[in-house]
């Protein structure tokens, strides 16, 4: 009976152990309790109450049976089963045992041999499927904690990966927003480059602007003048005719219808002059259209000449300076159009605005030196050479020290003064020679000179 | 009367031998032309018979009108050539600075020829 309760007691106290039954199932908790205690009381009971052996001896049996039933039959310890085969040829033995040793029947010859047999290989059995459901139990106690284990990595793995999800989403959205703030940022800048480009443009028609009501005042003059000149001769000419053949002068009437026809011829070309400057003004201020176009290069340069010798003029009325232009013949335009070269003018002609305005300033800074026997001298040339065009724009200024010449068409690069160049001139210029398929490149002796050449492709 | 016209602008010279054309066939004026200030230098240092009157343009690329007239008050015999100035620029600045330098008169563009006629032969 002993070694029956003790068996009780270690099933039911694994069985609490082992499905944690005191926070998973607290009323199987109480029930096992329930049997540990009963199994002791009457462990204890057995050793000083020897009379009731036998109440005590069926007491144990009815409480082992309770709890081989209960493992038989409840779900929440299917997994302990196992030990019912442990167990249960050892009960079996032993009860079949105290039954007929109560009964007193033996029922075969050697029935005490065989039953003492039974019951050693039944405890042998139950001690050996113990140690084996102890190992398996531990095996498996190892895999249930590997599991929770991977569950747990898995879990844990699972939160980082949403931590990461959601970092992400964060990171994707600050990007998004700095994407956005980028672009904007961008847009404005565009913006606010093209209204630089735009004010550079009107900077520099604002300094013509005297020199051009200066080119337009000198062909006027001549409109006017040689108007008045024609009335004149008119009159004389009817005077002539008024008189009698006899004193008619017709050397002088065909002086004066040749000189008649001849200034009308002048009033056209000098008419034709205002107007190209007029045209000029409205397309240097006027967005480019950025589509070349035949240009006659010689007469571009010889007009941004002029343009930019008045303007320089007017802004410093001490200013004068020598201008020379060398222009290649097989560059001008001719009547039916040959000679032209394909350029957008209005940017061609704000490089050579660029280029001279700057030569001219420079000249003139030089002149304020006082430097003896110095003659400022500015003067553009254009070839044909192949299948290019050079232009050249050299003056005697002051030059450009070596440090500097590498940023000059550089945006915002300026060694003017403030409020006298927008450092923008000479990187327009570059852009837009570029955009011609052309290039633009300067040389310079520090002190003496500098020319700019620019190349530009015929075709 | 010897006259001597400075201008770059080239077409000036149709219009002098136009408008004085009687003065030039009768020989009572003879106009000379230079288109330059240094041309204008090198004629009066050169030519036999100085000018008695110098009408030059103001702005002019290279030596302006302003350093023609120092040079001919300078350098010129006494008494020297009377000059003239003629100019697009015809603000007060100029007018100052040409009568400080000497002018002797100055005209606006676009030249008023009658009047023009009128100042050379009371000169002359």
């Amino acid at each position: 009976m002993n070694v029956e309760l003790i068996i009780v007691i270690i099933v039911s106290l694994n069985l609490q152990k082992g499905f944690q039954t005191k926070t998973e199932s607290p009323r199987w908790h109480t029930i096992l309790s329930f049997i540990i205690y009963a199994a002791a009381i009457l462990f204890v009971a057995g050793l000083i109450w020897s009379k009731g052996a036998q109440v005590l001896l069926w007491m144990a049996h009815a409480l082992t049976l309770y709890l081989i039933y209960i493992l038989f039959t409840e779900k929440t310890f299917q997994k302990a089963r196992s030990l019912l085969l442990a167990i249960t040829p050892f009960v079996i033995a032993i009860l079949f045992d105290d039954i007929f040793e109560s009964t007193g029947i033996t029922p075969f010859k050697g029935w005490a041999n065989f039953i003492n047999t039974a019951l050693l290989f039944a405890t042998i059995w139950m001690f050996v499927m113990w140690i084996i459901i102890n190992e398996q139990n531990k095996t498996l106690e190892k895999e249930r904690l590997r599991t929770k284990e991977e569950e747990e990595r898995k879990k844990l793995a699972e939160t980082m990966n949403d931590k990461l999800e959601a970092t992400v989403r964060e990171r994707t959205a600050e990007l998004t927003r700095q994407k956005d703030e980028l672009e904007h940022a961008l847009s404005e800048l565009k913006s606010a480059q093209a209204q630089l480009i735009q004010s550079e443009k009107m900077a520099s028609l604002g300094q013509l602007t005297a020199g051009i009501a200066h080119e337009i005042q000198n062909p006027l003059n001549f409109v006017n003048n040689f108007s008045e000149l024609n009335k004149e001769m008119l009159t004389e000419l009817r005077e002539e005719f008024q008189k009698p053949a006899a004193l008619r002068d017709d050397t002088l009437g065909n002086e004066l219808i040749g000189d008649l026809i001849n200034n009308s011829e002048k009033i056209t070309y000098h008419g034709k002059r205002a107007d190209n400057i007029v045209k000029s003004m409205l397309q240097h201020s006027r967005a480019s259209s950025g589509t070349k176009e035949p240009t006659d290069i010689n007469a571009l340069c010889d007009e941004y000449l002029r343009l930019a010798f008045h303007g320089a003029r007017a802004k410093d009325k001490s200013f004068n300076s020598g201008m020379e232009s060398i222009f290649d013949p097989s560059l001008n335009a001719a009547a039916d159009g040959t000679g032209k070269i394909k350029v957008v003018p209005q940017d061609i002609g704000r490089v050579l605005l660029n280029l001279l305005t700057n030569a001219f300033y420079e000249v003139n800074e030089k002149r304020k030196k006082d430097i003896p026997g110095f003659q400022p001298m500015v003067s553009i040339k254009t070839l044909r050479e192949g299948d290019k065009i050079k232009i050249t724009v050299s003056d005697n200024g002051r030059g450009i020290p070596e440090d500097i010449r590498k940023n000059i068409f550089q945006p915002f690069f300026t060694t003017k003064p403030t409020g006298e160049g927008t450092g923008l001139g000479l990187s327009l210029s570059y852009d837009i020679i570029k955009a011609h398929d052309g290039a633009i490149t300067v040389t310079s002796v520090p002190g003496e000179s500098t020319t700019f050449e620019i190349i530009l492709p015929i075709n | 009367m010897k006259v001597l016209v400075v201008d770059d602008e080239h077409d000036v010279r149709l219009l002098f031998e136009q408008k004085f054309r009687r003065e030039i066939k009768s020989g009572e004026m003879d106009f000379s032309f230079a288109y330059s200030g240094q041309e204008a230098l090198d004629y009066l240092r050169n030519a036999a018979q100085g000018a008695v009157l110098i009408l030059s343009d103001i702005n002019m690329p290279g030596m302006s009108g302003l350093e023609l007239l120092k040079r001919i008050k300078a350098d010129s015999p006494v008494p020297p050539p009377l000059v003239m100035m003629i100019t697009a620029y015809g603000d007060q600045q100029n007018r100052e600075t040409a009568m400080q330098l000497g002018a002797d008169d100055f005209l606006t563009k676009p030249v008023d020829f009658n009047e023009l006629k009128t100042k050379l032969k009371s000169v002359g």
